[in-house]
């Protein structure tokens, strides 16, 4: 216990990474799954074709593999650069890698979601005159958000601990931290060990019960 | 098949209800030539050809799968044709995108199953149109919105959501959403048949004004005493072609087909 006591700055400080960690990555990735989805209900085949292909790729690689990607094929051989300090930089790298495996569920839930809303929704809406984006913006997007609310938590839930990945490229998040205070108080283990599982229930039951709640009071009513 | 009236000379002899603002019969606004439209095999609609002049009333009916939504959904193309071509107030129907998006602008569409956008409120499902396609001002499309639904007798409901609605209610509204974009012309796919009888005649009677205003409609309904009461002119469609078309008062009294002889004796028997 006095490990954890005395370590509280440093484990707050990686939590919070954890936590910036996970929110820019579900910012990113909520983004780009929107534009994915979109183009896989677009009457464009080849718009069609390449979300499709990334989706698979995606879903299909596993995170680590990923996010490995982006510290060394973009960071060391492609030089991408994003700040003058190597942690910042592998921050931004994992966040690429975080936000662009997530972005694939993203993206599918949402074309579940576009799944429940009756087709004669967005048949009123063309016959309005709307075009095909105003169509998904006003009409369809938003009731299939409705629909995908709480697997949306769960896949944020994920998210939030896949962030330890990012440990494979020396991010500072909660994981790393937590081997390196292994390290220098061995004879505490068990208990800084248990202190960072309950630290991530923290982050993710309240996660959890938050989507739970909106997904009620956001249903769409028929 | 017997006795096909040639479609493009027929001209419909004025028959007023109330004076209208243009001359029926005067233009044609939409025009459909040569149209065909398969599902599969199936051949749903066969060389349709039909003219709709301005401020006319058409009602078509027949049997189920005679291809008579297939008709009303091909005018704003919501379904694709195979071959043919509809013109609407002059004009080839545009394939796709923008000039497409335009064109529906202009005509209505009131379906079977309302269609109201189950997320908004009855006013914003009058006024996304206006808002978003004509890029009217929010409060004036508003003013105008709460107008329309006052016309059609909903206006007590307008912060309500459409789930909160009845049937009957629900397809006014839908109704006021189709006159909110100022459309050329309104088609009815069925707009009665999902509604509980007693609220049938809710919807009709919003249908009736509009036809004494002088609206153009093509009325694809089971509704006799409505074809009656405020058609122009009766389509009959069967196995996705036009077998007869004439007056109300002509087509149900003296049917020209044995079509529909048979279609009539089975519905007015009873």
């Amino acid at each position: 216990m006095g490990a954890l006591v005395e370590e509280f700055p440093v484990i707050l400080g990686a939590f919070w990474l954890t936590i910036r960690l996970t929110l820019a990555s579900a910012v990113a990735a909520l983004v780009l799954g929107t534009v994915l989805a979109a183009m896989r209900v677009s009457p464009f085949g080849v718009l069609r074709g390449v979300a499709t292909a990334y989706v698979n790729t995606l879903r299909n690689t596993p995170l680590t593999l990923v996010i490995v990607f982006c510290g060394l094929g973009l960071g060391l051989v492609l030089d991408v650069s994003f700040s003058e300090s190597l942690s910042t930089n592998y921050l931004w790298l994992s966040i690429i890698g975080l936000s662009a495996y997530t972005a694939a569920f993203v993206c599918e839930a949402i074309r579940s979601g576009i799944n429940t809303v009756p087709v004669g929704q967005a048949e009123a809406a063309r016959a309005l005159g709307l075009t095909f984006t105003q169509n998904l913006r006003f009409i369809v997007l938003p009731q299939a958000f409705r629909a995908i609310i709480a697997p949306l938590g769960s896949l944020l839930i994920a998210l939030t601990k896949n962030t330890t990945v990012a440990a494979a490229i020396g991010v500072a998040e909660a994981s790393l931290t937590m081997k390196s205070l292994f390290e220098r108080h061995q004879d505490s283990v068990v208990a800084i060990f248990f202190g960072f599982a309950l630290a991530f229930l923290v982050l993710t039951l309240p996660t959890g019960l938050f989507f739970g709640w909106l997904s009620r009071r956001l249903k769409v009513v028929r | 098949m017997i006795g096909i009236t040639p479609l493009l000379t027929w001209r419909y002899t004025p028959f007023t209800l109330t004076p209208m603002t243009e001359a029926v019969g005067s233009t044609s606004l939409v025009r459909l030539e040569n149209v065909n439209k398969h599902f599969g095999t199936l051949h749903v609609l066969k060389d349709i050809d039909l003219d709709i002049a301005r401020g006319e009333v058409v009602v078509a009916i027949g049997p189920s799968g005679a291809g008579k939504s297939t008709l009303c959904r091909v005018i704003n193309r919501l379904e694709t044709i195979d071959s043919g071509t509809i013109t609407f107030d002059g004009k080839s129907l545009a394939v796709e995108g923008r000039a497409l998006a335009q064109l529906r602008s202009e005509v209505g569409m009131v379906f079977q199953s309302f269609n109201l956008f189950a997320h908004k409120t009855i006013l914003e499902n009058v006024t996304l149109g206006p808002i978003r396609v004509r890029k009217i001002a929010r409060d004036q499309a508003e003013k105008r919105g709460m107008e329309l639904l006052e016309r059609v007798g909903i206006a007590s409901q307008a912060q309500k959501y459409p789930a909160q609605l009845s049937g009957g209610q629900q397809q006014r509204v839908a109704i006021a959403r189709a006159l909110a974009m100022d459309p050329k012309m309104i088609l009815f796919d069925e707009p009665t048949s999902a509604l509980d009888p007693e609220m049938v005649q809710e919807v009709l009677d919003v249908m009736i004004s509009l036809a004494r205003d002088g609206m153009t409609m093509l009325v694809v309904t089971h509704e006799m005493g409505f074809a009656r009461r405020a058609a122009n002119r009766v389509v009959f469609m069967a196995d996705g072609a036009v077998v007869e078309q004439n007056t109300p008062d002509e087509f149900f009294t003296n049917p020209g087909t044995d079509r529909a002889r048979d279609f009539l004796s089975k519905i007015l028997t009873h």
